[in-house]
């Protein structure tokens, strides 16, 4: 009686084993925090151009949606993901501002003269400073921001279907 | 008079040093308990990834502007979560993970004590 509980308890204990492993298969292995809606952290850049240093408070602050896009020119997915921005900004309801992230500054300009531009604004993130106060992994990362609000993030590129989402944020 | 300024060089020399010294040492101990996120397995203060290199220079800044040990591990949970830490904070999340330990322990102590009184008898 006791070596039968005893058996029913092991195989019990090894379906459960095996039924956790099996759904963590299908688990991600790429870690991303919670996506709350935080607020959009302070920092203040230089432009692309030089011309100026600007404030974060001073980018976000109208009623729209914004898009915050990291990029690079020696980033290859970066390249992939630039015509749908390009494609994006030409609807005309969101405005999308570039992180250039660790870049050097002829490449970054070749970049954006041989693939066009759908950046409103580009801020420049030299040391890689920036992308950490946002929190982010690494490049390409997308940040759709409201009201000051991060409402979601894509890590990695963007997809046209991750586009479409954005669309319906928008609309 | 002479002698007295050399003097008061090489001591303001030293101390400069031993406060920078300081910061290091403080700043290889925080990126050594942090996860670099986007290389698993290894901790920023091991890594060479982009990610990592920034990271060190944003500890290293915050450390200048005189945070302390907690509060620079604050700022990036509030940014990373709580995974970022090798050493997960006490939290009523992470409880069980630091009492289990100990129960386990004291629930072994039980056995081992409950055996030898039954050998005794």
């Amino acid at each position: 009686m006791r070596n039968k509980i005893i058996y029913i308890l092991l195989i019990i204990f090894f379906i459960f084993v095996f039924v956790i492993f099996y759904r963590g298969l299908n688990n991600s292995n790429l870690y991303t925090p919670n996506t709350e809606k935080k607020i959009i952290p302070e920092f203040r850049t230089e432009t692309f151009d030089k011309k100026k240093i600007l404030n974060s408070k001073d980018i976000f602050n109208q009623n729209k949606f914004y898009l915050l896009n990291i990029w690079a020119s020696w980033c290859v997915p970066c390249k992939d993901e630039h015509t749908l921005l390009m494609d994006l900004s030409k609807s005309g309801k969101i405005e999308i501002i570039g992180l250039n992230y660790k870049d050097n500054l002829n490449n970054a300009k070749k970049f954006i003269n041989d693939l066009g531009n759908p950046y409103s604004l580009i801020l420049l993130d030299r040391d890689g400073t920036k992308a950490i106060e946002w929190g982010a992994f690494g490049i390409p990362e997308t940040f759709l921001i409201y009201e000051n609000k991060i409402i979601t993030r894509y890590i990695g590129p963007l997809s046209s279907k991750l586009i479409d989402e954005i669309k319906n944020y928008i609309e | 008079m002479k002698f007295i300024n050399f003097f008061f060089a090489i001591l303001i020399i030293f101390t400069f040093n031993l406060s920078k010294a300081d910061e290091i040492k403080i700043q290889n101990k925080i990126t050594k308990n942090l996860r670099c996120l986007i290389c698993q397995g290894q901790s920023v203060y091991d890594s060479d990834s982009e990610f990592a290199i920034s990271l060190k220079l944003v500890i290293k800044n915050k450390i200048n502007d005189g945070f302390t040990e907690d509060q620079i591990y604050k700022y990036l949970t509030n940014k990373y979560g709580e995974w970022i830490l090798y050493d997960p904070q006490f939290n009523k999340s992470t409880y069980l993970l630091w009492f289990l330990p100990i129960l386990v322990f004291l629930f072994g102590g039980v056995i081992i004590l409950k055996k030898l009184i039954n050998i005794k008898k």
